[in-house]
């Protein structure tokens, strides 16, 4: 049975039952229940991101950024305005990490910028106590470049085991859930047959589109963010996630790298924010008599 | 005696068809009344109804179908898995009850892979 009748007679079918039983949609909403358990905790801190690949997204700002601003406005949670961790030197100081390039590093700005002035922000210092003496910067995108797949990544994810080091972040914001994790934001190209539709013109003119196989160069991103959720009180970590998008575009097209960042971050931030809070789903059902 | 025993059967045929008609006409007046209120965004009270119905007429895949949105409705997805399986039971070809149960799914099987950490098959194509 080819996909087509397989349409038709299950519509067919819906028909044929329709026509013999009385059947109502209703419009639904499932309240989602958060998959973790944050109700200990009245805010959260995003704190920075180990972040890697391409040098034009600087993966663990503009990340920190977008998740703050989205839980501002999607959490009950109090959302902590403060500067981003410099994950990378930090771990990289720690003992037992290969050693990283020296680069002179920059403070860096307040993530969420002009746009934290909402009313559920707690601006707050950056942390007194940073680990090894060193104040809170931001990688830069001399290191970042140097992390180009997940496994450059791996030597300085022992950061995220490291429970005193969160327990002393945690105790200087007040204990708040903290959200931290890897970023790898990688180019990508992939070239073959494709399948696209074209337009032609008959000999009397009519138009028609019809589907063509055509061998296309295309180049885009893979974003593989791990959201790791750190217990502020313990420093333990509580729950992580593991995610991975791509997007492919036509090679002569050029997209900023930025803008397929946001485009890849949008498709998972619902499964992000469902993690810390209750979401409902609308749908519609049939109630049959 | 061969024909006492017929005619005991009989009877019981006879009587039992109007029985299960007369739970059937009783399960769907509280379906209807069921649908009535859960038009009116009374869920609960819905559930009573339909849950009533499914008891009245075991056999009745609609109150059970029913029963399943207004548990989807209140986030009890563990319930209403199991009452689209048993509508579903009682009539496998209703594709109205089908097409509920697999936008059901699509939900639930979200829910579902959360309880995974750190694990390579939580990642999303």
């Amino acid at each position: 049975m080819t996909p087509a009748t397989r349409i038709l007679s299950s519509v067919a079918a819906i028909l044929v039952i329709a026509g013999c039983t009385n059947y109502y949609e209703i419009p639904i909403e499932t309240p989602i229940k958060p998959k973790l358990d944050v109700s200990a905790f009245q805010r959260v801190l995003v704190a920075g991101f180990l972040a890697g690949g391409t040098d034009d997204v600087d993966g663990n700002l503009e990340t920190t950024r977008l998740l703050r601003s989205q839980l501002r406005t999607k959490s009950e949670l109090r959302v902590i305005d403060t500067d981003v961790l410099p994950l990378m030197e930090v771990a990289a100081e720690a003992p037992g990490t290969p050693e990283v390039k020296a680069e002179p590093a920059r403070p860096a700005p307040a993530a969420d910028g002009a746009e934290g002035k909402e009313g559920k922000d707690e601006k707050a210092a950056a942390p007194k106590n940073e680990p090894k003496g060193e104040a809170p910067q931001a990688a830069t995108p001399d290191k970042a470049a140097a992390i180009k797949d997940s496994k450059d990544l791996e030597p300085y994810e022992h950061i995220f085991a490291d429970v005193e080091y969160w327990k002393k972040i945690g105790e200087e914001y007040q204990n708040p859930l903290i959200v931290t994790g890897t970023v790898m934001f990688t180019p990508h190209q992939r070239s073959g047959i494709v399948q696209r539709e074209e337009e032609v013109y008959d000999s009397f003119g009519r138009r028609r589109v019809v589907p063509v196989r055509t061998y296309m160069e295309r180049k885009g991103y893979i974003l593989q963010p791990k959201f790791i959720f750190i217990d502020g009180r313990t420093g333990t970590v509580m729950h992580s996630e593991n995610f991975r998008e791509e997007v492919l575009y036509n090679a002569n097209q050029s997209t900023p790298a930025l803008s397929s960042y946001f485009e890849l971050m949008d498709r998972l931030i619902p499964s992000f924010l469902s993690t810390l809070s209750s979401q409902k789903i609308k749908g519609t059902r049939v109630l049959l008599q | 005696m061969r024909i006492r025993v017929l005619t005991v059967l009989l009877l019981l045929g006879a009587t039992a068809a109007p029985l299960a008609a007369d739970a059937r006409s009783d399960a769907k007046k509280q379906v209807e009344f069921g649908i009535t209120v859960a038009q009116r965004g009374l869920w609960r009270e819905a559930i009573y109804r339909w849950e009533r119905a499914a008891q009245i007429d075991p056999k009745y895949a609609e109150a059970y179908n029913d029963l399943a949105i207004a548990y989807e409705h209140e986030g009890d997805l563990e319930k209403a898995r199991v009452a689209y399986e048993k509508a579903l039971e009682i009539e496998p070809n209703n594709a109205l009850i089908k097409q509920n149960y697999e936008l059901f799914k699509e939900i639930n099987d979200r829910t579902t892979r959360k309880d995974t950490q750190d694990d390579p098959g939580n990642q999303n194509p």
